[in-house]
């Protein structure tokens, strides 16, 4: 298996699916002879040509609107949002129009379509542009939402939206295009909307995906040194949120913390604190804590961000505080 | 408006009490004086009572749970009242000060530190413990009452239901598996140990029985009593009784025992520190077996009651008693307490003083045994009883005057139907 880089696990996946259906295209700004704003397209336009790889305007309402009406005539259009925070000016196509129509015109039309979209803070990037609004997309039924936290599921995840007849809201974070790890080559799929145990453990359950995956498997490995073996369970698809893994989990450990970017209030923890409250309220033997960013707009200065964002101490912290 | 009923206090000891059942759910509507719940103290399970009038609007703790004296038990209010459980913490705060001082409570709810300090007491009252914990302890038969937290906040989590577990099984596996050995000695196979948990009563008069054995110097002294006089009198005052309420011996040791008191104030006390207290009411105990322990009910003014309000009254604490129905003032506010094993043919025997009261009559069998008197050996009735007496508070001469007061009245009965 080869140890390659998420952004390669993401190219492969868009490769292999293109290649292997002449349906899927892929449209956005600077995705083409750019090759994209993270590189994920570097090679696509010389490949697969201007008809499957599609420079856009700047104009997020119109790439999404256009990706919705070829998703309803039989194409499987991937668009891609240079930054996830883009997508509150085509809001109304992503949570608005392509989750509903396949529901509002009785199954007449499909929408295959992925989103891709780069989410995330820590490039200094400012307060508009290094956001994590994950949940806010996660509020709509209709709308699937995946956020991998590994090569792997980048990959395997990938392949599964693109084939999915379901809109997909596919995240990736900005800073993890650098993270390495074992990939499988050639047809890899990973199902939706299934959480995964990406660590075991026995003494207290980590629920996270994407950044705070890699921010909570650094924590365990801290906490392992001290004696806690931390079980860390990724959710990797937000919507439809498999709880099984967790509650499993939680059933065993009696304890858990939820990990996540975006901010706490409202947030992804919020949701998996009260699903597991409501289902396994009777394990519980410490209140659930969550580490999330803090309520501020995300600060430009570097120093600053790192404070605003969540860190591995913060988790060690969270994991030691529940586990009194 | 709705009220709070508090954990009551129902014995000058009593620090928390443990909420057995719910007699009225939420909802349902109760009226001032009747029964809203019953609660284990240490001496004994007692119906809590409402004070006011109303709708049960709202349980305040789970049946197990134990809650210190004073603490909000339950919500009394008007139908439709509105009390969530975040709300009501402070709204409880300034209906307990509203209960304890209406004067200050205006400006009590107008003081956020006070309110504050209430709140924090309000929220300490509730016995902490993991759901998980909860579960477990349902599930094993663990009473929560008796595990110790050692979560945050003395909360009880699953580490403390696993140790107090752990204590148990190591206490069953210490019971030895008889094996019948090759021996030839025929020995009953039956012979094992039994472990079996105390009560919290049993726990209750142990500690209160080893506080007292060690911390108070004893002494006693006996005095024997002719009691011919009052067997006669007994007998005569029960044929005009009906059956049911014939008078007893110890009635009549509980009356006279009253009047001693009234002339020996310094034993009628109860010391506290540097100071003896010396109590207004003469309120004689009278201890009562009940099942795994035993009680003391209280005769309240024993001084001022006729012999047949006396009988009539322990009687019907006795039987409260031995049900586990005991009310609070059955058993609080003693001053003085007895306790006779005249039943059981006895001899004499001492009493631990029942602290913190001054002294207790151990009273033993009337008996006919051979007597001197004027030179001839004749047959008597007699009785022995002791004192034992808190030396902190009074000396042997008091005491054995004391014992000779009480013979005044036991041996001229008469005196006490003045």
């Amino acid at each position: 298996m080869a140890r390659i880089t998420m952004r390669e696990a993401i190219s492969q996946a868009l490769m292999e699916e293109m290649d292997r259906d002449p349906a899927v295209f892929i449209l956005g700004e600077e995705v083409g002879v750019w090759g994209g704003t993270y590189a994920v397209t570097k090679g696509f336009y010389d490949k697969y040509g201007p008809e499957r790889v599609k420079d856009t305007p700047i104009a997020e309402n119109a790439i999404l609107g256009a990706a919705i009406g070829a998703a309803m005539v039989g194409q499987r259009p991937i668009a891609e949002l240079m930054t996830i925070n883009f997508a509150f000016s085509a809001m109304d196509y992503i949570v608005n129009q392509a989750p509903k129509l396949r529901y509002m015109f009785g199954g007449q039309f499909k929408v295959p379509m992925v989103i891709r979209a780069v989410g995330g803070g820590g490039r200094q990037l400012g307060a508009t542009h290094s956001q994590t609004p994950d949940a806010i997309f996660a509020h709509f039924p209709g709308l699937i939402v995946v956020s991998p936290g590994t090569p792997a599921d980048a990959k395997g995840l990938l392949k599964s939206a693109i084939r999915s007849d379901d809109p997909v809201l596919f995240i990736e974070h900005a800073t993890m295009y650098q993270v390495r790890g074992e990939v499988p080559e050639g047809e890899y799929l990973e199902p939706l909307g299934k959480s995964k145990i990406q660590r075991p453990g026995k003494d207290v359950t980590i629920v996270t995906y994407c950044k705070g995956l890699e921010l909570s498997m650094k924590a365990a490995d801290q906490l392992s040194k001290e004696g806690i073996e931390a079980e860390i369970v990724d959710l990797r698809t937000l919507r439809p949120l498999d709880m099984t893994p967790v509650l499993e989990s939680f059933k065993k450990t009696n304890r858990a913390v939820v990990v996540e970017e975006g901010w706490k209030s409202y947030g992804v923890g919020a949701e998996v604190v009260s699903r597991i409250y409501e289902e396994a309220f009777d394990y519980a033997d410490a209140p659930i804590l969550r580490v999330a960013q803090k309520e501020v707009p995300l600060p430009y200065n570097r120093t600053l961000e790192q404070a605003a964002l969540p860190q591995v101490a913060d988790i060690v912290a969270a994991v030691k505080e529940v586990l009194k | 408006m709705a009220e709070i009923i508090k954990m009551p206090k129902l014995g000058f000891d009593m620090a928390e009490g443990v909420l057995v059942r719910w007699v009225r759910q939420v909802g349902e509507p109760i009226q001032k004086g009747q029964v809203l719940a019953e609660i284990e103290t240490d001496k004994a399970t007692v119906e809590v009572e409402s004070h006011f009038s109303g709708i049960v609007l709202q349980h305040l703790v789970d049946p197990g749970t134990s809650v210190p004296v004073n603490e909000p038990i339950a919500v009394v209010g008007e139908a439709g009242e509105q009390l969530s459980v975040s709300s009501h913490q402070p709204a409880a705060s300034s209906q307990q000060v509203a209960a304890s001082d209406e004067q200050k409570a205006a400006t009590a709810e107008a003081t956020p530190t006070d309110n504050q300090s209430k709140t924090q007491n309000l929220q300490s009252e509730i016995l902490k413990a993991s759901p998980l914990a909860k579960k477990m302890a349902r599930e094993h038969g663990v009473d929560l009452g008796t595990v110790v937290g050692s979560g945050p906040g003395g909360r009880i989590v699953r580490r403390d239901i696993e140790a107090a577990l752990s204590q148990q099984s190591a206490v069953s596996s210490k019971q030895p598996a008889v094996s019948i050995a090759s021996d030839q000695l025929p020995v009953s196979p039956a012979a094992e140990d039994t472990a079996i948990p105390t009560t919290k009563l049993r726990q209750a008069i142990g500690r209160r029985l080893v506080e007292s054995k060690t911390t108070i110097p004893h002494f006693y002294v006996t005095h024997e009593y002719r009691m011919e006089a009052l067997l006669a009198l007994r007998q005569q005052l029960n044929g005009y009784l009906p059956e049911g309420e014939k008078l007893s011996v110890n009635d009549f040791i509980v009356k006279g025992v009253a009047l001693a008191l009234r002339e020996f104030p310094n034993l009628n006390a109860v010391i506290h520190g540097d100071q003896i207290l010396r109590k207004g009411q003469v309120n004689v105990g009278v201890a009562v077996t009940v099942p795994g322990g035993l009680l003391t009910v209280v005769v309240k003014h024993a001084d001022q009651k006729p012999l047949r309000l006396i009988s009539s009254e322990i009687k019907a604490m006795a039987a409260r008693a031995r049900e586990g129905k005991v009310k609070p003032e059955d058993v609080d506010g003693s001053t003085f307490s007895t306790s006779n094993l005249g039943m059981y043919d006895v001899d004499e025997f001492i009493a631990i003083i029942n602290p913190p009261e001054a002294a207790i009559l151990a009273i033993g069998s009337a008996r006919q045994v051979p007597v001197v008197e004027e030179g001839q050996i004749k047959i008597g009735w007699r009785m022995k009883a002791t004192l034992s007496v808190d030396h902190r508070i009074s000396d042997g001469a008091e005491a054995a005057q004391f014992l000779q007061a009480l013979a005044k009245y036991l041996e001229e009965p008469a005196r006490m139907l003045l």
